[in-house]
């Protein structure tokens, strides 16, 4: 299963190298989001709760463009029958997308952390940088469960690109309520606070439930 | 098979929820601080408690779904989750007129069984546009149950985290559902959430049987059109007996 897990990430992100379709595009929009709440708040630059809301709000919705093209070339080329025709556990799909999900994140955030840092924070963002690391990480293990499950189930649908975001932003507001509450001690104006131990800790959890459930249930969506 | 037991079932609901009627408005005691808007409690509460057991319950009959592959699991499991939709309305009216009647608004962010019934409420909304906008029946019904599944593990962790957010700033003890009720409120309490328990029941075993109904009668009338004439589902519906694939299981 490893080996085919490996392969089809291998064929993901060299898809991505070669036709750069969806981080470009999640990355640009991260950026145009936070000129929009520049404008939309009115305001030159924020800090704590409203950083941390404008932050993860502009990355849940970046997201949600990766989300919803996750499956599209398997869905549009074949690429599910011959996933199927392949003698291969059907898990290796699930664990590869979502390990193609959180790489394209990570690479979304490495741009839209700099940009966000320079366009909008108020506080210099290298104190916080350490925590805020580890907090990408985690919420990036739930959203890249979340978005390959939703994807998947949205894709055989014949309206994919309304339900999968509809889908997926109500299971992700658990990561969104402990990812902005823990950020936000961090982004303050006066220098980052402490974060309270509980916030990771849902993060944790809510990953490990949801690995499980998906692991559980993504079988049943490849059949046939 | 759905129909058997319906007309006692039916007598029983409509006795208990008029007896829950009474003693809200004839034994409950007035509470101390709200008066009497206080009582939309006996409804409100019962609701939500049914509405969230009937989600997880939907999500347990799509995992029985899925392990048997058994196309009335899919069924029970659909009218679980539909009728607790319709409940979920009802708990959103009943919990913002309360709200308005106690804090003098519509809407609180910082009660968070509420908040978290919204949030449960908006992921289940989607369960009937998923199911709609899937054409094969059988891939519909696998989609279904896994979106069921995975719903249902989301409702706890929900709770949990919308409750650590707002215990941040409000501490409050868990279980905010009639941990501390004198004893004439808890009876009334429990009077009306067994009416509620007994009403989700009955509508649920109308609804399969209207739809196991159906079912067999669209086979029957395959069978004496002696299987030529193809059998359309009739209009667009996402209910799941409605399919091409619909044989007279034995049950």
């Amino acid at each position: 299963m490893r080996r085919t897990a490996a392969a089809v990430v291998r064929k993901d992100l060299l898809l991505e190298l070669r036709t750069k379709e969806t981080v470009p595009a999640m990355a640009l929009f991260a950026v145009t989001t936070f000129v929009v709440f520049h404008f939309g708040l009115n305001r030159g630059s924020v800090a704590g709760d409203l950083a941390a809301g404008v932050f993860w709000v502009t990355l849940l919705f970046a997201a949600m463009l990766g989300i919803n093209r996750l499956f599209v070339a398997e869905r549009e080329q074949g690429g599910f029958d011959a996933f199927l025709l392949a003698p291969t556990d059907r898990t290796a799909l699930l664990a590869a997308k979502a390990a193609a999900l959180f790489v394209f994140l990570s690479v979304l955030e490495l741009i839209a952390v700099p940009a966000f840092a320079l366009l909008l924070l108020d506080p210099s963002p290298w104190p916080a940088l350490p925590g805020l690391i580890g907090l990408l990480a985690l919420a990036n293990v739930g959203i890249a469960v979340i978005g390959t499950l939703a994807s998947a189930l949205a894709i055989q649908t014949r309206a994919r690109d309304l339900i999968a975001p509809l889908l997926a932003l109500p299971l992700l507001i658990p990561v969104v309520i402990a990812a902005a509450k823990a950020t936000t001690p961090l982004l303050l104006a006066g220098g980052p606070g402490d974060v309270a131990a509980r916030w990771p800790l849902i993060l944790g959890l809510y990953d490990v439930v949801f690995a499980l459930t998906a692991y559980a249930v993504f079988d049943f969506l490849l059949e046939d | 098979m759905y129909g058997k037991g319906l007309r006692a079932l039916s007598l029983a609901t409509t006795v208990v929820l008029t007896a829950a009627f009474a003693l809200v408005f004839f034994y409950a005691p007035n509470d101390a601080d709200q008066g009497f808007v206080q009582k939309i409690f006996y409804i409100h509460v019962p609701m939500a408690i049914v509405a969230l057991c009937g989600f997880i319950a939907g999500g347990v009959m799509a995992i029985a779904h899925l392990r048997t592959r058994a196309q009335k699991w899919d069924m029970r499991s659909y009218v679980a989750i539909h009728l607790s939709l319709i409940l979920g309305v009802g708990v959103l009216l009943t919990g913002a007129i309360w709200a308005k009647a106690s804090w003098g608004h519509w809407w609180v962010w910082n009660e968070p069984t509420l908040v978290s019934f919204l949030i449960i409420f908006l992921l289940y909304a989607c369960y009937q546009p998923l199911r709609f906008s899937i054409e094969d029946p059988e891939r519909q019904a696998r989609y279904a149950s896994v979106f069921a599944v995975v719903a249902g593990a989301f409702v706890p962790l929900n709770f949990l985290a919308v409750r650590l957010a707002q215990a941040y700033t409000h501490p409050r003890v868990l279980g905010t559902t009639g941990g501390n009720l004198p004893g004439d409120m808890r009876f009334t309490f429990l009077v009306a959430l067994a009416g509620m328990v007994l009403l989700f029941v009955t509508l649920w075993k109308y609804e399969m049987a209207s739809k196991h109904a159906t079912m067999q009668l669209r086979a029957l009338r395959r069978k004496l059109a002696g299987e030529e004439e193809p059998v359309r589902a009739t209009g667009r519906t996402a209910a799941p007996a409605a399919t091409l694939h619909a044989r007279p299981d034995t049950h």
